[in-house]
């Protein structure tokens, strides 16, 4: 007997975990950015459920800082499935004066989607979302279950997690409760690029090699942007590039790379050196904890 | 192609369980250079000239402030023929209860032992345990060696110690013996000089071509189990289809099934996928089943091979391992979730508390409290169709939840 590939043991936990929190939760809802991991989301949503409907809305907490390239992208994707979008603005929390924008050159709204993420919950009453989350990403991740309880201000207590044995999850919430369901948990970065190209799926063009005017900081790779103000000694200039990660324009670092097409990528990421959020999230940087603080307060 | 090994250590730092780990990932070059540079730095801060191994699987700012541990934390590394899930438990506190949950899915469970102090309490312990769990290999890693002078004797003595107890392990397939030193790396990655006595290969050779179990690569004479997760529909077709995860067997379009608990007879009209329909589908697959018949069939239903199907019961004996702080006492009323039901459940009975280094049963006349292992009897709501855990890890197996505080207070398998 021939054993299964482990791409094929991935897929098959990660649409038996999207179809159990559908089977046990009442309204759920999937976290899409357009970035590569909630692409993968996607497209196990079509092998959990297809041909019905996805039984769930697709929701964005949108920045407003995002890629052009990876809106327009995101917006295409779901027009070709035929599915709900919810999108959910944090220019909406500011003008609202929910949230305070941050100023200066290191100003980011990374922070403030955690306010606008809670109260789109809290809006549409949902009870379960899913996310691209993979526990190799950072060693906060790599403690967290699959279904991961968050209480009525959105926090993760990182004592207070149920045990998870076998593929028996735990999704009972209280009101005001919900589960964040993480079906990737235990793919790799690789695993995701081998998945990608494996199953021929779109991503946005900002994943590949291209020219773009960048300059430096802290190390990384940023793009010259309307929403960063340079630094007195931050010089622009021109560099083959592509991103590893999607998030804000602010502070998400490109790589130097001329892998311009899905083999290229899967090289290039099977000989890194470097980890993906190490190489290009500026918000991960801020200190040895910060992404287990920001998961805490509620933070995907 | 690379298939996936589930992998879980058991043990405690002063094991070296975690210069162990950190070893494998480091010489696994899983480890990348900015995790690098962060333990070689802590390192130098804490006074040391080499990297600490134990920094790479360092806990969280919570746990170092509040001085606990996390029950179970992931780690992930590959090499051209696997790609490993490593589940890493830590050995000193709630260990039962760490180690049920991380090693529950283990095709492989290690199992350090010092080879300064041999065989303890621990080491029993952690080798009853993976039994109870019935994961198939066990590797048993003697730690430590060159404190010992690298000592044939020495780890001869320990291999007979254990093989004392070895016939207590029923649920254990196959049991390697291996001399190692995780702080130098020897017989970690590569083979070592030191110990030109063995002839074996190092870990992580042993881990990339040891045998995935029989349920993991879906044996097909095993009977088919296909537990029914959602029914799909179609508006725009007539399509209805029973949407699961083979957890044993196989399934082909013709195949006879019977749907239970109600004992339906019926027939796989066709195994569907997004790519396209199947002709043979082997466990672990998620798939989409279409049966002839017009038949019930709804979610926590169970389709079987009607020649070999599971038992189908109100009454379940089960060992238990108790995970909540209140003890658990005859009489207590709970959910109990099984493949993709949930129903309730009360405890009839607290027959015995089991020793955790021999599994043998003790009475409990206080019931069973917090990690402790137990026998009980359970009657449920509604009939399950269920299998001997020694049989099939998916559909023995099952988690008692509090209906108030809604956690999940045990993890039982059926007798």
């Amino acid at each position: 007997m021939t054993p299964i590939s482990h791409l094929r043991a991935l897929e098959a936990e990660a649409i038996h975990i999207m179809r159990e929190v559908v089977g046990e939760r009442e309204r759920p809802a999937l976290l899409f950015s357009g970035g590569k991991d909630s692409i993968v989301l996607l497209r196990l949503a079509e092998k959990a459920f297809r041909p019905a409907r996805f039984p769930f809305p697709l929701l964005h907490v949108d920045t407003g800082h995002n890629f052009p390239e990876v809106i327009e992208f995101r917006d295409r994707r779901v027009a070709e499935l035929g599915e709900r979008l919810i999108v959910a603005s944090v220019q909406a929390s500011i003008d609202a004066g929910r949230v305070v924008e941050e100023s200066g050159p290191r100003a980011s709204r990374n922070r403030l989607q955690t306010t606008t993420l809670l109260d789109a919950i809290a809006e549409h009453g949902f009870d379960a979302l899913f996310g691209g989350a993979r526990r190799d990403e950072e060693r906060a991740r790599a403690k967290e279950r699959v279904a991961s309880l968050r209480d009525d201000f959105g926090g993760w207590d990182p004592r207070r997690q149920r045990p998870e044995p076998w593929a028996l999850y735990n999704t009972r919430v209280r009101a005001g409760e919900h589960v964040r369901v993480f079906p990737l948990s235990n793919w790799t970065e690789l695993d995701v690029w081998q998945y990608i190209a494996q199953e021929r799926l779109e991503v946005p063009p900002i994943y590949f090699a291209h020219e773009r005017d960048v300059f430096r900081r802290d190390g990384m790779l940023l793009a010259v942007s309307p929403f960063v103000e340079l630094l007195p000694d931050e010089r622009p200039f021109r560099e083959s590039v592509r991103y590893r990660t999607v998030g804000d324009m602010s502070c998400t670092g490109a790589v130097a790379s001329r892998a311009t097409a899905l083999p290229d990528v899967v090289r290039e990421i099977a000989s890194t050196r470097v980890t993906e959020r190490g190489e290009t999230r500026a918000d991960d940087r801020a200190s040895e904890a910060s992404m287990e603080d920001r998961k805490v307060a509620g933070y995907f | 192609m690379t298939d996936l090994l589930r992998l879980a250590t058991a043990g405690s730092v002063d094991d070296g369980k975690s210069t162990l780990i950190g070893r494998l990932l480091l010489d696994a070059k899983a480890v990348l250079s900015d995790q690098l540079e962060h333990v070689e730095q802590a390192s130098r801060r804490k006074g040391a000239t080499e990297p600490d191994l134990a920094l790479f699987t360092d806990g969280l700012r919570a746990e170092r402030e509040q001085g606990i541990t996390i029950d179970v934390a992931y780690r992930y590394f590959a090499t051209t023929r696997r790609r490993f899930v490593l589940a890493d438990t830590p050995g000193h506190v709630q260990y039962t209860r760490n180690m049920i949950t991380g090693a529950s899915t283990a095709d492989v469970a290690i199992v350090l032992v010092d080879a300064r102090h041999g065989v303890v309490e621990q080491t029993r312990r952690h080798a009853s345990i993976a039994s109870l769990l019935r994961v198939p290999h066990l590797v048993v890693a003697v730690n430590k060696m060159d404190l010992v002078d690298w000592s044939e004797d020495v780890f001869d003595h320990i291999v007979r110690d254990f093989w004392g107890f070895r016939n207590r392990l029923p649920g254990v397939a196959d049991v390697r013996f291996l001399p190692l030193s995780a702080l130098h790396g020897d017989n970690v990655v590569s083979r070592s000089d030191a110990a030109p006595w063995y002839a074996g290969p190092p870990l992580l050779e042993h881990l990339e071509t040891v045998e995935l179990s029989a349920e993991h690569a879906g044996v097909p004479d095993r009977p088919l189990r296909f537990p029914v997760q959602l029914v799909l529909r179609d508006q725009g077709s007539d399509f209805r289809g029973y949407a699961g995860q083979i957890a044993g067997g196989s399934l082909q379009p013709g195949d006879a099934v019977v749907v239970l608990p109600a004992g339906t007879p019926a027939t796989v009209a066709s195994v569907e996928t997004v790519d396209g329909p199947l002709d043979d589908a082997p466990a672990p697959l998620s798939v989409t089943v279409r049966l002839e018949e017009d038949v019930d069939v709804a979610r926590g239903d169970l389709l079987a091979t009607p020649a070999a199907a599971p038992v189908v019961t109100r009454e379940l004996e089960a060992d238990v391992c108790w995970m909540a702080d209140a003890p658990l006492r005859p009489g207590a009323r709970l959910l109990l979730k099984h493949t993709t039901s949930t129903v309730r459940a009360i405890v009839d009975g607290v027959h015995a508390r089991l020793d955790v280094e021999t599994l043998a049963e003790v009475a409990a006349p206080d019931g069973l409290h917090l990690n402790d292992l137990g026998h009980i009897r359970v009657r449920t709501s509604r009939p399950l169709a269920v299998d001997p855990y020694a049989e099939n890890r998916t559909t023995g197996a099952f988690v008692l939840i509090d209906e108030g505080t809604n956690d999940t207070v045990a993890a039982a398998m059926i007798r």
